[in-house]
């Protein structure tokens, strides 16, 4: 039986996807898996920080770590949207110079309230990352599919 | 112009980035607030609509640099070790101001916190605290 505060289509990534800033700054879908997401974010001069050296800035990998680690936490919950309450980054090294960024993300704890969250980013080799993340969020009330 | 304000301006013209963000710093004496206009392209929630936050936590890491760059000239740029960002509003569809406090300046590290707001400084959007890893001029 349905119930009406239950939407009926299923999760849809895709949506969840669509946000002005996610669009500008290119994310792409690379896979997804039970509170698992991984999105990459492509090099572009744009979002250089040092023309010199064509390093992607970190606050660039910040938003998609960001935005992956939400996303791994609706693929946990049916779609829920949750909020940010609380993101640590460590930057182990620079990404490579022209190198697109893979942010992959793990939603590996949920309560009733909040999600618990690792990620990472990495250029070429997910065994050396460029930064490893751990985020806590919030999930907003009844927004679960 | 002083020679803090040329090389916070400086700072701000060299990364492609602080332009993609439409990003800006004024400063006052030895005070400095960042100031990010609200822009279509920042968005993460389209509903409320509220500025993105990873967008809000890279304002306040360039914030954080900008500050450094005031402070003094660097022989490389600070790099960041790490960052904490705590959200505590949404930061909806208008100007956001940060401004940073240099915690420690150490030979080799350096500690800054950075708050950011949009009506009031008393009712914060979001905070953030963070390393860079330093090369003084004369080292």
């Amino acid at each position: 039986m349905n119930s009406p505060s239950l939407p009926s289509e299923p999760f849809d990534l895709e949506r969840m996807l669509a946000s002005p800033q996610s669009a500008s700054l290119g994310l792409q879908f690379v896979t997804a898996g039970p509170a698992k997401v991984a999105l990459r974010l492509p090099w572009r001069e744009e979002l250089v920080v040092d023309p010199d050296t064509g390093v992607i800035a970190g606050g660039a990998v910040t938003t998609l770590l960001d935005h992956v680690c939400g996303l791994s936490v609706g693929m946990a919950q049916g779609g829920a949207s949750s909020s940010t309450l609380d993101l640590r980054i460590d930057y182990m090294r620079a990404a490579a110079p022209r190198a697109d960024v893979i942010g992959e993300a793990h939603c590996y704890r949920i309560t009733h309230n909040i999600a618990f969250v690792r990620g990472q980013a990495y250029d070429a080799d997910p065994s050396d990352p460029i930064a490893t993340a751990q985020g806590v969020f919030v999930l907003v009330a009844g927004s679960a599919a | 112009m002083s020679e803090a304000n040329t090389r916070l301006q400086a700072f701000l013209e060299r990364a492609p980035y602080v332009r993609y963000l439409g990003m800006r710093a004024e400063l006052a004496g030895d005070e400095m607030t960042a100031i990010l206009p609200f822009a279509d392209h920042l968005v993460g929630n389209p509903t409320i609509p509220a500025v993105h936050g990873g967008v809000l936590g890279a304002f306040m890491e360039m914030t954080a640099l900008a500050q450094l760059s005031v402070i003094q000239q660097w022989k490389r740029a600070p790099k960041t070790i790490d960052l904490t960002v705590e959200y505590m509003r949404p930061a909806r569809a208008q100007a956001t101001f940060a401004r940073a406090e240099v915690r420690r300046v150490g030979r080799r590290v350096a500690n800054v916190h950075v708050v950011a707001w949009q009506d009031a400084r008393a009712a914060p959007v979001a905070a953030l605290r963070c390393h860079f890893l330093l090369a003084p001029e004369e080292a």
